[in-house]
């Protein structure tokens, strides 16, 4: 961080903020302020130049036209390409996430290009993908299985610059048995709404990777009687394996 | 061939109404649950066109929009019936099978029909029943696993507006409602308020930014798609008829900004039917609850007010509502009813909770507690109102709660009252 605070920048609100992604802004900017750290939050309205010096960038899902509406202004604009050059963390959802890709395909049938910060090609799906997800996180970054909800639209293949973020044990995620991608400090899932909220472990990940330093554990009951009932629904106890209970 | 067919279709309408009727006499005289649904689905299969031949001697009102569909039908209903006998959907079986149904219970002195309609089939439905009005209250993200996203069921009304003759009802502070009803012949605008915007911060004609000023008004510098100059104005508590200069004091027993700016859009639906504004106003003030939203019940020596929060907007609202109230339940589920996805919680601000008492329950209250736990508001987790009413003294209790999770609670204070002295208020 350049100074003490950390900046949370929330890119593009009225275009990308359909359900429940401010929680994931919140979720970052709860967790830091519990470990002390002073937090700011900037809501990036697209009408307006994405500064390059926040140290996380946050992307949420989108409805269609808003997807299409807010490629364009990120490709006018290279503030998020500096802040990606320069190492910044960055996180896309859904729309988000396949704004961040080089290219994804729109409603109107006609392929947009992405922001080409991740190494990811998206394409449209016929039927939406809806549901519970959870997913085996690559043993990379050391984290528990991840647990979400997906609505989307879409399909995404991933090139050589980016891995998957994990492998998808329930739910369609990127459509090869993946799900989501990361690619430096750059992360990306389909798991749409307060994705941080489900799985505290990925936020701490972010914030560690824009702090540069160990977080201290902080009071995570609620989060992890949230998790165990979600898994459980799914018939999974934690680290992702089948229940003997599960119907 | 075109005169036969049209012949066996007439046949077969006529067949679907008697034996639709059939069977919701027979559901009735049972007293089994589930007729409401099952008559509208038989006759329906008998024939398509059903809906049609029953609606054609009625006038009709459609109500449709995201929130305040069955409060506004309920109080459109009231003030029709100062002209005749109504039918209407009133219990909010809103899809078609339940329309059917409604439709099947009209008589010969039967004069109107009200019927509120999900949005997504608002289109089949004006195409079926002609109506005289229709009445587009708002549009915001509501169970988006399983409903289209707002901007998309705004473009399908648009289309369907624009080929029909009925009075359009619309808000004129709901960028997606007023640019869904430009294309219409006939609109009355009504400016009653909408105070979640976070579906319209661009323009659904253009896709530029919208320019807001302090909720009193919007507008696109790009394309130029504003606020329409509104003949019904909703300001605090009081109506303004702007093109009479009239105004009217909303004195209604339903509490709250969202059942005032329901009352207006009754209104302006009321006089497009004949029924003065005085007239309408005096039915809709009486009403006290809507399908025991509102209501108070006696509960275990608590006096349990039920309050219906499905989606942010609603939730925004119903916030405001409980302001003064000392001690909350929030009840949540997540089944299909519901939306299976629970991310919207995250859409709402439960800051205004913080020091009050609040208690946690429902099938999905983990969710709500993480949620709450950000937001900084101190909790108790409950099984049941009967975990609350068991200890310690609560004289009032105000339960908000989402829909499968309310039906819960009113079964739960209704099963008691029902075998006591209570009633509900």
């Amino acid at each position: 961080m350049p100074n003490d605070n950390l900046t949370i920048a929330w890119v593009y609100p009225d275009l990308l903020s359909t359900y429940g992604d401010q929680g994931n802004v919140a979720v970052l900017a709860g967790r830091a302020r519990s470990r002390g750290i002073p937090v700011e939050i900037l809501q990036i309205r697209s009408g307006r130049l994405i500064p390059a010096s926040a140290d996380i960038y946050m992307l949420g899902g989108g409805e269609d036209r808003a997807q299409e509406l807010a490629s364009d202004r990120l490709r006018a604009d290279p503030g998020l390409r500096r802040a990606a050059d320069a190492g910044r963390v960055i996180m896309g959802v859904c729309a988000g996430y396949q704004l961040l890709g080089t290219r994804f395909l729109g409603h109107d049938g006609r392929t947009h290009a992405g922001a080409g910060i991740l190494d990811a090609r998206s394409h449209r799906l016929e039927q939406r993908a809806t549901g519970e997800l959870l997913g085996e996180v690559d043993p990379e970054l050391n984290l528990p299985e991840i647990t979400g909800f997906e609505n989307h639209h879409g399909s995404t293949a991933l090139g050589p610059g980016a891995r998957p973020l994990a492998r998808t044990i329930v739910g369609y995620g990127n459509g090869d048995g993946s799900e989501g991608a990361y690619q430096g400090s750059v992360l990306a899932t389909y798991m749409h709404g307060p994705a941080l909220a489900r799985n505290p472990a990925l936020a701490d990940l972010l914030l560690t990777w824009a702090t540069g330093s160990t977080l201290s554990s902080i009071d995570d009951t609620w989060m992890e009687k949230m998790r165990d009932e979600r898994l459980h629904h799914l018939g999974y106890s934690r680290s992702g394996r089948q229940t003997e209970l599960s119907g | 061939m075109t005169k036969l067919h049209g012949i066996a279709s007439a046949i077969r309408s006529c067949c679907a109404v008697q034996v639709g009727r059939l069977v919701a006499e027979a559901y009735r005289r049972s007293g089994r649950p589930g007729g409401t649904f099952k008559a509208g689905s038989i006759a329906l299969r008998i024939s398509p066109d059903v809906l049609n031949v029953l609606s054609s001697p009625l006038d009709v009102s459609l109500i449709s929009g995201t929130n305040g569909k069955t409060t506004t039908t309920r109080l459109i209903t009231e003030s029709l019936s100062t002209h005749g006998h109504v039918v209407s959907n009133s219990l909010g079986a809103n899809l078609p099978a339940g329309i059917v149904n409604a439709a099947l219970s009209a008589g010969s002195d039967t004069r109107a029909g009200v019927m509120e309609v999900d949005e997504r089939y608002l289109p089949k439905i004006m195409d079926e029943t002609d109506p005289k009005t229709v009445v587009l209250l708002n549009l915001s993200r509501d169970q988006l696993d399983r409903t289209p996203e707002c901007r998309n069921i705004a473009s399908l009304w648009r289309q369907a507006l624009s080929e029909t003759n009925a009075t359009v009802i619309a808000n004129a502070d709901d960028p997606l409602v007023v640019w869904a009803s430009s294309t219409a012949k006939n609109v009355v605008w009504a400016s009653v308020g909408q105070r979640w915007t976070d579906d319209s911060w661009y323009c659904p004609a253009c896709g530029d930014q919208l320019e807001r000023d302090d909720e009193e008004s919007w507008l696109c510098v790009s394309c130029g798609l504003a606020k329409p100059l509104a003949r019904w104005v909703l300001r605090d508590e009081t109506m303004l008829d702007t093109l009479l200069g009239t105004s009217h004091r909303l004195q209604l027993r339903l509490p709250g900004l969202a059942n005032r700016a329901n009352a207006v859009m009754a209104i302006a639906a009321a006089d497009v039917h004949k029924v003065p504004a005085p007239v309408a106003l005096a039915r809709t003030a009486l009403v006290g609850g809507v399908s025991g939203r509102f209501e108070t019940f006696p509960y275990r020596g608590s006096r349990v007010r039920l309050l219906l929060a499905k989606n942010p907007a609603s939730w925004l609202e119903t916030l405001e509502l409980i302001q003064d109230s000392p001690e909350v339940v929030l009840a949540f589920n997540a089944r299909n009813l519901d939306g299976l996805d629970s991310s919207w919680l995250w859409d709402v601000d439960f800051s205004s909770l913080r020091n009050r008492s609040v208690f946690v329950m429902g099938e999905r209250r983990f969710d709500l507690a993480a949620r709450l736990h950000y937001d900084g508001v101190a909790f108790d987790l409950v099984d049941s109102l009967d975990e609350i009413c068991s200890f310690g003294e609560h004289p009032h209790l105000d339960v908000v709660a989402n829909y499968t999770a309310f039906l819960s609670a009113i079964t739960t204070v209704r099963g008691k009252t029902s075998k006591g002295a209570g009633h509900a208020e």
